[in-house]
């Protein structure tokens, strides 16, 4: 675990040190901040329209934080061969990955936070302190938190054997797809055709299904999450999860580092 | 005992886009390196060198074949806990500090958090970088690079120390430290495993070598089992000679040419040089140096790795 955790940190500590991180989370935090001037033309709904650019931009600009960065941290160890001095020493490739994907995670989770400050500072300027922030905007995040995990497991598998441009395109792909799994199934069973069915529900449960974790539009007009929708996409990321980190695993563990 | 026992090793890469061909890298090595020994590995470039290495460090897979270190299998993550490597042309974190580095490293071994300062601490005064500790490591030179990555394969003070091109990036103060580094590991009865270009350090430095060409082993041993260090023939350096002593020495010797104001004269065999000396001593002229006619190992090498229309690299199955 020492292990994991040596390479987690460092992980942690090379994203921490990239520019293109702080222009990511400058941009995410300007992107919140002019939802005051959007609310401002939004009579009687500011809270509304701020809660949902802030949460929205919170989730893209994560994902793309979670694509890119992943990705890159992953190759460049590679390509830069910064990996022939670590995987030499009493590491196995798993424990790599592993604390790869916890410094990503923590990466990640630090930036919700800095957003997410940034965010509830601007609800409190709007109601000028007197209006109460729903505990469903936290659930609203760290339900986003989740899908970043997943995204940032989908990246690895990808690096793990492919160039990163790929890597890239395949990601962000499936997580455009992970919106609107629940649709595929729909299409199935609208089809009529067995066979069409049996494809659409293949996919359904193969592809990352982000619909549940998108709660932004219920949390803006107030509505309470259900616990059972949180429980269900807890249990489902960490099964998803367990089964992208393997598939680096193995993957990465058969990989000749040319 | 033995440090480290490989046998027939092989190890080949697809290349090619659409129809992948196998292309032989190391074919079927077999060595043996005692333990405290210093073994030199040596051949020119592609000959399969960095290969070996990156499959002992299990940063490739073989195809086939095997190897031990320290009497167990190279695969088995708990042997590397008592192992250095020092990657060629080594790129490390550049985002880290040498101290950061060296931290990271230590915490890879698992190392007693409480000795990792003081560890850096004499890693750095060894490898000739207490100055550079908090330096980010993207403002190191090739040099200092190369010395912190002699400082991260030393940390865990391994049985067995891998280098690849130690040498190579350091400039003549910087190879010499990299030498008495390596002799001292030497002595503390370490068994050190390099690979390098630069012959004289090898022939400054090593128990026995090893061979590669191509991917194949050509000769393993001692460096005057694989060497002829005689050819028979001696050199005589001649100082203060006139035009009467030259032609003289020139009917005896095989060969005659100025060496600065010295003659330098290649005599055959120990007669030829007896009667040089003689004729030098009656005309009154000085020896300065006589050489045994020792073909250096580099010549050796050339002579090896230079056959007509030859090539070191690997070959395409």
């Amino acid at each position: 675990m020492t292990k994991i955790l040596a390479i987690a940190q460092n992980t942690f500590k090379e994203a921490i040190r990239d520019k293109i991180l702080y222009s990511l989370i400058l941009f995410a935090l300007l992107m919140i901040g002019s939802s005051i001037l959007l609310g401002m033309i939004s009579i009687n709904i500011e809270t509304k329209v701020t809660i949902d650019v802030g949460l929205s931009a919170m989730s893209v600009i994560g994902a793309v934080m979670a694509v890119f960065i992943g990705i890159n941290l992953v190759h460049k160890e590679i390509d830069k061969k910064t990996l022939y001095s670590i995987l030499s020493k009493p590491i196995h490739r798993t424990q790599f990955i592993l604390g790869k994907f916890l410094g990503l995670g923590f990466t990640l989770l630090v930036n919700l936070v800095i957003m997410a400050v940034g965010l509830v500072g601007v609800l409190m300027f709007i109601s000028r302190g007197t209006g109460g922030i729903h505990s469903s905007l936290f659930i609203a995040v760290f339900l986003i938190f989740l899908q970043l995990l997943l995204i940032t497991g989908i990246a690895l598998v990808f690096s793990s054997f492919s160039t990163p441009a790929l890597s890239a395109m395949f990601t962000l792909a499936l997580y455009f797809i992970g919106q609107f799994n629940a649709d595929i199934r729909h299409f199935g069973t609208a089809a009529n055709s067995l066979a069409i069915q049996s494809v659409t529900t293949s996919l359904y449960y193969l592809l990352p299904n982000f619909g549940n974790f998108n709660v932004i539009a219920g949390v803006s007009h107030g509505r309470p999450i259900a616990w059972t929708l949180l429980g269900y996409d807890l249990i489902y990321s960490i099964a998803y999860l367990f089964i992208l980190l393997s598939a680096s695993a193995v993957i990465f563990g058969r990989r000749d580092l040319k | 005992m033995i440090a480290i026992q490989i046998e027939n090793l092989t190890k080949d890469y697809p290349v090619g886009f659409w129809r992948k061909r196998q292309v032989r890298a190391l074919d079927g090595l077999n060595l043996t390196v005692e333990a405290g020994e210093t073994f030199g590995f040596l051949g020119p470039n592609g000959a399969g060198k960095t290969t070996t290495l990156k499959l002992l460090m299990r940063l490739i897979h073989p195809t086939s074949g095997h190897a031990e270190i320290l009497g167990r299998s190279f695969t088995d993550v708990s042997v590397h806990q008592q192992l250095g490597y020092l990657p060629e042309n080594p790129f490390f974190y550049d985002y880290l500090t040498a101290e950061e580095f060296l931290n990271y490293s230590a915490r890879l071994f698992d190392l007693p958090a409480q000795s990792i300062p003081s560890k850096v601490t004499a890693l750095l005064d060894v490898v000739g970088l207490p100055a550079a500790r908090r330096l980010q490591l993207r403002k190191f030179s090739k040099g200092m690079l190369q010395r912190i990555g002699i400082a991260q394969a030393l940390i865990n003070d391994p049985e067995v120390v891998f280098l690849d091109e130690p040498m190579s990036g350091l400039d003549p103060i910087g190879r010499r430290e990299i030498r008495e580094l390596i002799l001292e590991l030497r002595r503390q009865g370490k068994t050190v495993f390099f690979s390098s270009h630069i012959l004289p350090d090898v022939e400054a430095l090593c128990d026995r070598v090893a061979i590669l060409y191509a991917g194949k082993l050509l000769g393993c041993g001692r460096l005057d089992e694989l060497v002829p260090q005689e050819t028979g023939s001696m050199e005589l350096m001649v100082g203060h000679f006139n035009e009467t002593l030259r032609n003289e020495l020139q009917a005896i010797g095989k060969e005659i040419s100025m060496a600065g104001n010295l003659l330098r004269v290649t005599l055959a065999d120990q007669g030829a040089l007896f009667r040089a000396v003689e004729a030098v001593h009656r005309r009154g002229a000085h020896v300065i140096r006589i050489l045994p006619g020792k073909e250096s190992f580099e010549d050796y090498f050339v002579k090896l790795f230079a056959p007509p229309g030859g090539s070191a690299r690997a070959k395409p199955l």
